[in-house]
């Protein structure tokens, strides 16, 4: 398995470590509610297909959300997190 | 028998090895296989179950029968395993000896033993299954048997990038590597033959006018010449990963004598941009009565032997065959003056034009010969006929190399052309197909598609295609004879046409089913030459279309990978980084033996000539930080430079606590907590400036922390103008501490420091021995103590100072067990308490979660489950006879209760001897704990059996006034 | 008053010779990390007089040499800084890492053992740099020369890092 990394380019597997499903991007406010905050503390979709998901760059330090399709494996997008939050 | 002028061996470089003790003789470009027979051995081994005697099946990696066991590595296959002076390979499977095997007698009961015997026999009693059974089967039935010692060759892994990985350097693969090459592609040819050519070298055939073998070198030496080609001979590509990676597995050093520093395999991960399969095609057995003599091989390994080795494989051969390509090998020993006895085809009206008898419609019905063969029955449209023959050469037809098309989940498609599968496009994304591992079998058809596939794939001008050989291939499938006695499928695990039928007949139906069921295919060979026409024949029996029936999955590797191979490089010190302080070698030449932490090492104890345990050392080291001074190296914590102008406010969001507050120059415990409002670290922070931090993490979870961190900045608050990078490595850190420190670090100090310069957790830039560092008052030992930084360079200088002054001052070094003391003593935590499920409320720190503003883990930290008064809360525990040790892992209870899980009420942490209290104490978590304190209770540790009696107290059990540390 | 005495990361490891290859330790003086704040990335390359590496590349000046160590770092080494208070998060590195110089005509095929992306001289250029990995350690591998590459690892690695290599270079030669 190869992911790109936005800044040094297409790696290896084994310099990433998976975090889990992007949705940790979308930190609720305090107020949220219980029900927002169980959503983004635990619950998670479980796709037979496209998903995103976070992975950190562990030589560079860059954290990443990777487009990927669970049944073809297919990688079709790693963008900065930095560039979907800011 | 060696034929003289053929072949492709060094016949001016004889080599001399051994097979079960006896010492032959070969050539250099033998293998195994081909130098046996050559010397007129047959006989290589015994199958799996029923022990019988097996020759040589194939002449490549696909061999199931002829595998031996050299020197510690088992199961290679004598059909690619590269003879050399000295190498002594033996037979597997067979005991006392190969011709006299024991356990052959499983083939007397064989009707006993069919597919499912032993699920249907074994089954009762129960206890029975892995006490008796199980090592029965083991021992009776097997291929080769590891030595049960660890594996002292070397093994190398390694990385490649390419354009273009062409797979397989026969017609096919040299065209599309040679127009790959010429277009300007950074190109890899891999071959898992120790020269390139494929299939050309053992056929007897004609490229461009010149032998076919000559024409493939010319190729191989054009391309050997191109800077932008790699050919990688002697491997075998094994798998098809995910964004065009490919394993490979190169034989280094298999082919020559074990040498010192000579990797024994390399497993390669490449990474290919684009790859062409050439990978060839099998030919398939088919099934008759006793199919499995030494002796009987197949039709295109005879030509191999032939044409490449320049070896006939018996005195008379016949042939036996269901298309064309049969008679070409009739015609090839002919030429080579062998006696070809017989040309069976099973086709109606088709004639071999040759010399010997030809047989149209004709079936092998027996087979007779112990450990050779030596007749053949031959049923055909005049009769029945009886032919006496020490070779047997059969085709079932060719079955393309489709695997690696299938490992990304691809499914191969069935072809009526040619009766057999091929590979569904694009089912491995960047993977085109090319010759006879796509079902395009004449030379000329492999060299054309070679050069168009890489042209296609390129952009780029096809390399000049040469004439080949245009002979067309014509089969009529024909996968088993009826009649009595075993036709075998699968040789490697004794599976044959009967066990297929019987899985059908007990609904294993689907062919996964089957192939479990019979265990057909699931050998090291992977079922390369049984499972066509396995499934073929469940399709006749299950009344279904092949293609309806349908294959089992392909999956890597293609050829057996040793796992040593794949984790070359991870044995030993390879296994995971070491890191060690600058310290390191002071601790050692002082005998401390050092224990892992995390990927660090560092020192347990320090002990005197005058003790006799760990448990002495650490008393005296107690004592000595209690009463003088000690000191011992603190690097390994995790230290973070926290910089910019919203640094406090990071600090505020990614701690449970406040730091905006903090004044410079001071230091604060900090508490950080996960998102789930759980305990992720714990440390203390000191503030430099206005903007900067330097956060210190605990040894076990600084990467994970600096992860974190990166997270917070990068994804949760990219509003803040704020930089984090790790400092642990640049800073050597030392804990001096007891009543005497100050007194110890005063003679080093530029500047003195006292009370009021420096008081309890205040920080200051100092300079030290002359060199400028840092100096922070905190104490993780609940004494007067210091912790001093210098850049990395001067830590070993200043370890070895910092001991002789603490030495002349009655203290001295301390280690890992009286560190970890000392912090019991005073109730501080480490990971044995912060596992994961605490949460700030159970360690009593819920009070300093920030309330005013948002910061990680408030909201769920104040989930009403995580504050609950019932929950297990830490405490500090002391037995209640001073003689009864705790236990680390024990299980608390009331005292009286019975001690089982219904009554749980808690569990112990962290253990240890107290020489400050004179007694066995501990930190737990007890249910309900901090309203508890005075109340014995019972600790039970079930493991290893101990009961002690302890009274609960606050966890901070020395000095809870605090009064020693301000000092 | 008691002097305090300097050792090297490698110390007398290095200099080895190992299958073909040459190890030298890269003894650093100053090195510094230089995280430029919001909007400063220009204002920090004018204090310091130098061009600031694009990613996986490495710059110099006249006594100043910049390495691009991840996002937003650079690792510039250097006599001395000047002042960068409001421009930049500055951390003195001087000492964490141990770096060794791999110099040997079969330097990128024994690296290829240990480094997990193409270090070939028509892919990786002298002056490219690469955060990766080498064998189980994280790593910044640069090329300094047409047979000479330099790896910085962790400092407490340095052991780890010359035993990788030896063996790496000694399977290799033993081929």
């Amino acid at each position: 398995m190869r992911i790109t990394c936005p800044h040094c380019g297409e790696r290896d597997r084994r310099e990433f470590t998976y975090q889990g499903d992007a949705l940790a991007l979308n930190r609720p406010a305090p107020d949220a509610g219980e029900g927002a905050w169980d959503d983004y503390l635990h619950n998670r979709e479980n796709p037979a297909g496209d998903t995103r998901d976070l992975w950190y760059h562990d030589p560079c330090g860059a954290w990443i959300a990777v487009d990927r399709n669970t049944v073809t494996h297919a990688i079709t997008g790693s963008t900065l997190v930095t560039k979907l939050t800011s | 028998m060696r034929i003289a002028d053929k072949g492709h061996i060094d016949r001016s470089r004889p080599v001399t090895f051994c097979f079960d003790g006896q010492s032959y003789q070969g050539f250099a470009g033998d293998t195994l296989a081909s130098a046996l027979l050559a010397n007129g051995v047959n006989l290589i081994g015994r199958s799996f179950k029923y022990h019988r005697p097996r020759g040589v099946l194939t002449a490549g990696s696909e061999e199931p029968n002829a595998l031996v066991t050299v020197g510690d590595d088992p199961n290679l296959r004598a059909t690619t395993l590269e003879i050399y002076n000295g190498l002594d390979a033996r037979s597997q499977n067979a005991w006392p000896s190969l011709k006299r095997d024991v356990m052959a007698v499983n083939d007397l009961i064989s009707p006993f033993l069919g597919a499912g015997f032993y699920y249907k026999t074994f089954m009762w009693p129960k206890a029975f299954w892995e006490t008796v059974y199980e090592p029965i089967i083991r021992r009776a039935a097997g291929l080769g048997a590891l030595t049960g010692k660890a594996n002292a060759d070397d093994y190398e892994k390694a990385f490649a990038f390419c354009d273009v990985l062409v797979i397989g350097a026969g017609p096919a693969g040299l065209m599309a590597a040679l127009t790959a090459a010429q277009a300007g592609a950074d190109v890899i040819l891999a071959d898992e033959n120790p020269t390139t050519g494929g299939r050309l070298l053992s056929e007897d055939e004609v490229i461009d006018g010149q032998p076919a073998s000559d024409w493939a070198a010319e190729v191989t030496a054009k391309l050997t010449a191109m800077k932008n080609v790699r050919i990688m001979t002697r491997t075998t590509v094994t798998g098809a990963y995910d964004q065009g990676t490919y394993g490979a597995l190169e034989r280094v050093g298999q082919h020559m004598p074990p040498r010192a520093d000579t990797p024994r395999e390399c497993f390669w991960r490449i990474a290919a941009k684009h790859s062409i399969l050439c990978a060839g095609a099998l030919e398939r057995p088919i099934a008759f009565p006793n199919n499995d003599r030494p002796g009987i091989m197949m039709a295109s390994a005879v030509r191999s032997y032939l044409n490449r080795y320049g070896v006939a494989p018996g005195q008379s051969v016949a042939v036996f065959g269901n298309n064309d390509d049969a008679h070409r090998t009739a015609r090839d020993l002919e030429a080579a003056g062998v006696n070809v006895t017989a040309v069976i085809d099973t086709r109606s009206n088709v004639d071999y034009d040759g010399n010997a008898r030809s047989y149209s419609a004709g079936r092998i019905v027996a087979t007779t010969g112990r450990h050779a063969l030596e007749s053949i029955t031959i049923e055909h449209a005049g009769g029945t006929r009886t032919i006496r023959t020490d070779c047997l050469a059969m085709s079932g037809g060719w079955n393309p190399t489709v695997h690696l098309t299938c490992h990304m989940n691809g499914r191969p498609q069935w072809s009526e052309n040619i009766s057999s599968f091929v590979p569904t496009p694009d089912a491995v994304p960047g993977m085109v197909v090319a010759g006879a591992c796509n079902g395009s079998f004449t030379t000329t058809a492999c060299l054309t598609e070679g050069a168009s596939v890489a042209s296609a794939l390129l952009g780029a001008e096809p390399a000049q295609v040469p004439d080949g050989d245009d002979t067309p291939y014509d089969i009529t499938p024909f996968w088993a004879v009826e009649g009595k006695g075993r036709k075998w499928l699968d040789f490697q695990n004794d599976v044959h046409v009967k066990d297929i039928k019987l899985a059908a007949q007990e609904n294993f139906r689907s062919v996964e089913h089957m192939k479990r069921y019979t265990t057909q295919g699931m050998a090291t060979d992977q079922g390369k030459s049984s499972n066509v026409a396995a499934l073929a024949i469940l399709a006749d029996a299950t009344g279904r279309g092949i293609p309806e029936t349908g294959t089992t999955t392909f999956r890597p590797p293609y050829v057996p990978v040793s796992i040593a191979a794949m984790g070359a490089g991870a044995q030993g010190h390879g296994f995971a980084p070491k890191r060690l302080t600058t310290s390191h070698a002071a601790s050692v030449a002082r005998n401390a033996p050092m224990i892992e932490a995390g990927l660090w090492y560092r020192p347990s104890y320090f002990p005197q000539p005058n003790e006799a345990t760990w448990l002495d050392s650490c008393n005296r080291e107690v004592a000595m930080v209690r009463n003088a001074v000690g000191v011992c190296d603190v690097t390994t914590l995790g230290k973070i430079d926290v910089q910019g102008p919203d640094a406090a406010a990071f600090l505020d969001f990614a701690y449970a606590n406040t730091f905006s507050t903090l004044k410079v120059g001071k230091v604060r415990y900090g508490l950080m907590l996960r998102e789930d409002g759980h305990v992720m670290d714990d440390g203390t922070t000191a503030r430099l400036s206005e903007t900067q931090f330097v956060m210190t993490t605990t040894t076990a979870a600084a990467g994970n922390v600096m992860k974190h961190l990166e997270f917070v900045r990068q994804a949760l608050r990219p509003d803040l103008d704020v930089q984090v990078i790790s400092v642990t490595e640049q800073w050597a850190q030392f804990a001096v501490a007891g009543p005497k420190s100050r007194d110890l670090l005063n003679t080093l100090l530029e500047t003195p420091i006292d009370n009021e310069t420096l008081p309890y957790m205040g920080c200051a830039e100092a300079v030290i021995g002359g060199i400028a560092g840092r100096i922070f008052r905190i104490s993780f030992s609940g004494e007067h103590a210091y912790e001093v930084a210098v850049p990395a360079r001067y830590g070993a200088s200043l370890f070895n100072i910092l001991n002789a002054q603490a030495e002349a001052m009655g203290g001295g070094p301390y280690g890992m067990e009286a560190l970890n003391v000392l912090r019991i003593e005073k109730g501080f935590i480490t990971h044995a308490e912060i596992h994961g499920r605490t949460t700030a409320f159970d360690i009593g720190m819920d009070r300093m979660i920030i309330r005013k503003k948002d910061c990680i883990g408030q909201t769920a930290a104040a989930r009403p489950g995580l504050i609950d008064e019932s929950r297990e809360q830490l405490v500090g525990l002391m037995s209640v006879d001073p003689a009864e040790k705790l236990s680390g892992g024990g299980h608390i209870f009331e005292d009286g209760a019975e001690a089982i899980s219904a009554n749980d009420q808690g569990y112990v942490t962290s253990v240890c001897w107290s020489p400050s209290l004179n007694g066995h104490i501990g930190l737990g978590f007890l249910t309900g704990g901090r309203a508890r304190h005075g109340e014995v209770v019972k600790m039970v540790d079930h493991v290893r059996g101990v009961t002690t009696r302890c009274t609960v107290c606050d966890p901070v059990m020395f000095d809870s006034e605090g009064g020693r540390l301000r000092g | 008053m008691v002097n305090l005495i300097a050792q090297t990361p490698c110390g007398d490891m290095l200099p080895r010779e190992a299958g073909g290859l040459t190890l030298t330790e890269v003894v650093i003086a100053r090195m510094w990390s230089v995280a430029p704040l919001k909007g400063q990335q220009k204002a920090v390359a004018t204090a310091l007089g130098i061009v600031l590496p694009k990613p996986n590349r490495t710059t110099s000046g006249a006594e100043m040499h910049a390495l691009w160590g991840g996002p937003g770092v650079f690792y510039v080494r250097a006599p001395a800084l000047p002042d960068l208070t409001g421009k930049a998060a500055v951390t003195d590195q001087s000492d964490a890492w141990a770096v060794v110089s791999v110099s040997g005509p079969v330097v990128v095929d024994v690296l290829a053992r240990l480094v997990p992306v193409d270090l070939r001289q028509s892919t990786f250029k002298t002056g490219h740099t690469a955060r990766t990995l080498v064998g189980h350690m994280t790593a910044s591998v640069t090329r300094t020369g047409p047979d000479t590459i330099e790896i910085m690892v962790m400092r407490s690695m340095a052991g780890t890092l010359v035993h990788e290599l030896t063996r790496a270079a000694t399977l290799f030669a033993g081929r």
